[in-house]
């Protein structure tokens, strides 16, 4: 799914990162927990999250993530702001709460990370059978 | 081979992550394997972030070495009481303020553990933590190739 497809399912603002183009996003991931992040992220993925921090945009690059977005109205402080400026990390703000944007974006079939034990992080779309 | 050392200062959360994102930058010119040096870099930084939440200051240390990697991280503060504990997932000391930025959820050690080929932290209480750690290319690595 196209970054301006994610924009218009949750109903975002692009507020930064616009130079990146229209990247593919290829799964979700929903954490205030940075290590979570850590654990499930992988590259292309779109993060949700509520974490309106410079720490959240650091470690989202670290692991490649393709978009950030702020959900439930937080707004990032302009240290966050910049920092994704400068990493070129796109940065989106949505009005609605974690719940509901991982809601409207699994119902458009973007799949979503599922941690594994002790193996590499794979995906599972809303089709797939779960083990 | 090549080495390179970042200071890290205790409670600096808007400079934390910098070290890590130069080890990525660096690794990946020298043309590590892609998922070699996202280890490496998922680890350099619980390691950072363990020194910006626990300790007043520390140093990360990383050698490269053809395509062998090594991490080292030192800092002075409180040391570790018990390491078994701390080894513990889910089990954290950090303040409010940490928990606040989304930190202190207790899986440092286990990231760390996770992403690194050899771990070894020392240290007990009030002596400082030193972590080592140690990366080689595993053989999905190699295969996949690739640079971050």
């Amino acid at each position: 799914m196209r970054l301006t497809e994610v924009a218009e399912a949750l109903e975002a603002k692009v507020v930064c990162g616009c130079d990146a183009g229209d990247p593919e996003v290829t799964c979700v991931g929903a954490s205030d927990i940075v290590s979570d992040l850590l654990v499930w992220g992988k590259p292309g993925m779109l993060l949700l999250t509520g974490l309106a921090h410079p720490s959240v945009v650091r470690a989202a690059h670290l692991i490649d993530v393709a978009a950030v977005v702020f959900v439930r109205g937080r707004t990032p402080s302009e240290d966050a702001l910049a920092l994704a400026r400068d990493l070129a990390l796109p940065v989106l703000l949505s009005p609605h709460s974690l719940y509901d944007c991982s809601g409207r974006l699994y119902v458009r079939g973007l799949p979503g990370v599922i941690p594994a034990q002790g193996e590499a992080a794979r995906t599972l779309g809303p089709t797939a059978q779960v083990d | 081979m090549f080495s390179i050392r970042y200071p890290v200062l205790g409670g600096a959360y808007f400079l934390a992550g910098r070290a890590a994102a130069d080890v990525k930058q660096r690794l990946g010119d020298r043309g590590l394997p892609g998922e070699m040096v996202r280890r490496v870099v998922i680890a350099a930084y619980e390691a950072e972030m363990n020194i910006c939440i626990h300790a007043v200051s520390g140093e990360i240390e990383v050698v490269v070495e053809g395509v062998q990697v090594q991490l080292h991280a030192e800092d002075r503060g409180p040391g570790i009481a018990d390491i078994e504990q701390a080894l513990a997932p889910g089990f954290s000391t950090a303040d409010a303020k940490a928990r606040a930025l989304g930190f202190g959820a207790g899986m440092g050690f286990a990231n760390m553990q996770r992403c690194a080929d050899t771990f070894a932290v020392c240290g007990g209480a009030a002596d400082g933590t030193r972590v080592t750690m140690s990366f080689i290319p595993r053989p999905q690595e190699i295969m996949a190739g690739g640079s971050t």
